[in-house]
């Protein structure tokens, strides 16, 4: 059972996919623990089960064995459903790609998640997270009007916007220069000294230090772990 | 998501294809259309078959020649000749026949009527005194001729409105039919045009006197007029019964004339026109079915061209209902936006079919609620599919297509 300071508990996760003698086991009695306000770096080369490790603290997908406690809550066996409520509630994601709707304005990205959960005053709270992110004068904008960094931005107050627990960036400055990627690094720094929890998952050492401690994940399994 | 905002995302993402939305519109447009206009026509057409046969009126029994009528198949129609004068003296007497009102005998020819310089082709029937009732017509100006003049085969002749219209002729005129004077004595008050025939193109002439001097020959065929609407049953009977007995003819199934009566044309007139009717309107569904393939055609595409909007949506937190209800309201807007102009459509053929080409239509509420009602039913259906292939697609699959 987790501790009570724990938002992300793993306890022996084994991923894999396929089936018969073509199975490929993605992460192996994979055990990690995070703790509520940490910021923690997931590193590791392509291949290594990061991504994979990714999907599972993002309850995007369950493990084959193991158990996934979130929050005090067991996750490893939630359905679909259940596991959309959870995300929805109390998970921010941040994506290499942005993955923002090229046909909704800034805000109205930033707005999609609460329109999943009955919340009112969409709008302000949209606009009070886009604030935080330094984007106030560009929530009209499309994403196409805004540069890479800009969009990221937008992202990370996507992210923020239903005030979750765990702020999960993948690869987020994967697609900027860097200077962006500066920018896109200090606002995810400024949230985890305002106390929330983050996790990012990258092959970029320039990115980890961001993170006050970083793991390295190789063929499925845990190998390291560093305090910066 | 509650369902006012999923309307709102799914207007949002369909006019952001606005041609693709328009196209797709378009199938389901035309299907409804189809099935409202060719309903329209058919009950038209199935309206005016009634019309005519009831304005002939209800009491009205046709005795006809040699035809006989087994298992709903005419066979040989006029083939034998077999009623004479003295059949018709015999349904005339009111002892045996109480519930006879009037018989009037018929034969009929087409034959070119000429005034002056006019020359104008119509059907001239040779009848007694007993067509007026029967046909329950009435006189316009002038008489029609009376027993007198069919037992004295008079050169006499009664015109509908449009012969005499065409002919330039009124009454006091000679016409010529074959060459043979005859003085127009009447002219028959309008029965108006209805669907296939005009019933005012038409001239009558005494029986006698069309026998000796146009068609010769014998009766075609014996109009009855039963004394009342319910009275025809028993017109019927005494009229079959009247018939065997000058005919000498003791097993009843081995009749050489036929009785039927207007509700026996009537109910086949309108089976024809309805079985016409639904073989319309299957043709005009089928294009509605083709419309409705095209929807989920179009809903597949947008799954898998929005794959990676929907991978995010689930990221967020849509739940596969959430996604499901999106891609299915998407296609029954489609379906529904295509249903309405469709009606509207259909109601805009109504209105200039009969006005540019001849050709009745008349819309009625039902098959306009249900065309749309199948069309948003077909949308639907066709809807589920790509629906829940967007509810199961896996987040990071979806994520990860671009």
């Amino acid at each position: 059972m987790p501790a009570s300071d724990e938002l992300i508990h793993l306890e022996s996760i084994t991923k894999v996919y396929g089936t018969g003698d073509g199975t490929v086991a993605a992460l192996q009695d994979f055990s990690l623990s995070v703790a509520s306000g940490e910021s923690l770096a997931v590193m590791g080369p392509s291949g290594s089960g990061k991504s994979t490790l990714m999907n599972i603290l993002g309850c995007l997908d369950t493990p084959t064995s193991g158990r996934y406690w979130f929050a005090g809550q067991d996750v490893s066996r939630l359905n679909e459903t259940e596991l959309a409520h959870v995300r929805n509630r109390r998970i921010g994601f941040v994506f290499q790609q942005f993955q923002l709707l090229p046909k909704l304005s800034a805000w109205r990205n930033v707005e999609l998640p609460l329109l999943y959960r009955n919340v009112r005053d969409r709008r302000s709270l949209a606009l009070q997270a886009l604030e935080q992110v330094g984007l106030a004068n560009r929530v009209d904008h499309r994403p196409s009007q805004l540069s890479g960094g800009q969009q990221q931005r937008v992202a990370i107050a996507r992210a923020l916007v239903t005030n979750p627990d765990l702020i999960l960036a993948d690869e987020p400055t994967g697609n900027l220069d860097t200077a962006s990627s500066r920018d896109v690094l200090a606002v995810i720094r400024e949230l985890n000294e305002q106390g929330r929890t983050i996790i990012i998952i990258t092959h970029d050492p320039e990115v980890a230090p961001v993170a006050k401690r970083t793991v390295h994940v190789r063929d499925g399994r845990l190998v390291e772990q560093v305090a910066a | 998501m509650s369902l006012l905002k999923t309307i709102e995302t799914g207007l949002r993402s369909l006019l952001g294809h606005r041609l693709r939305s328009v196209l797709t519109t378009l199938g389901i447009l035309f299907g409804v259309a189809a099935v409202i206009a060719t309903v329209g026509i058919g009950q038209a057409s199935s309206d005016s078959v009634t019309a005519r046969i009831t304005s002939l009126g209800t009491n009205l029994l046709t005795v006809t020649a040699g035809s006989t009528v087994s298992a709903g198949v005419f066979g040989g129609a006029g083939s034998a000749n077999t009623l004479t004068m003295s059949d018709v003296q015999g349904l005339q007497d009111p002892q045996s026949a109480p519930d006879i009102a009037a018989v009037a005998p018929v034969s009929q020819g087409r034959a070119s009527l000429i005034l002056g310089s006019a020359n104008w082709s119509t059907t001239v029937s040779g009848s007694t005194e007993g067509w007026l009732v029967t046909n329950t017509r009435t006189m316009g100006s002038g008489t029609f001729f009376n027993a007198n003049d069919v037992a004295t085969r008079t050169q006499v002749i009664v015109l509908g409105t449009t012969t005499a219209a065409n002919l330039g002729a009124g009454v006091g005129d000679i016409v010529l039919v074959k060459q043979i004077p005859f003085q127009v004595i009447g002219v028959l008050a309008s029965a108006g045009s209805q669907g296939f025939g005009n019933q005012d193109d038409l001239a009558v002439v005494p029986f006698t006197t069309a026998q000796d001097e146009l068609f010769g020959g014998g009766v075609q065929r014996i109009l009855l007029s039963a004394t009342s609407a319910s009275t025809i049953g028993s017109a019927y009977l005494e009229a079959n019964q009247i018939l065997l007995q000058t005919h000498h003819i003791t097993n009843p199934s081995q009749a050489d004339f036929t009785i039927t009566t207007q509700t026996q044309v009537l109910s086949t007139a309108q089976a024809v026109t309805q079985t016409l009717t639904i073989l319309l309107a299957s043709v005009a569904a089928i294009s509605l079915l083709v419309g409705g393939i095209g929807v989920m055609n179009i809903m597949l595409v947008s799954v898998t061209e929005r794959t990676s909007e929907i991978g995010l949506r689930k990221a967020l937190g849509a739940t596969p209902l959430d996604l499901f209800r999106q891609f299915v309201i998407e296609a029954g807007m489609l379906t529904a936006l295509g249903g309405l102009l469709g009606v509207a459509t259909g109601l805009a053929v109504g209105y200039v079919v009969p006005r540019a080409a001849n050709i009745a239509v008349h819309i009625t509420p039902l098959p306009v609620l249900v065309a749309v009602g199948v069309a948003v039913v077909v949308g639907l259906v066709f809807g589920v599919y790509p629906a829940l292939r967007a509810a199961r697609l896996a987040p990071i699959e979806a994520l990860r297509a671009q």
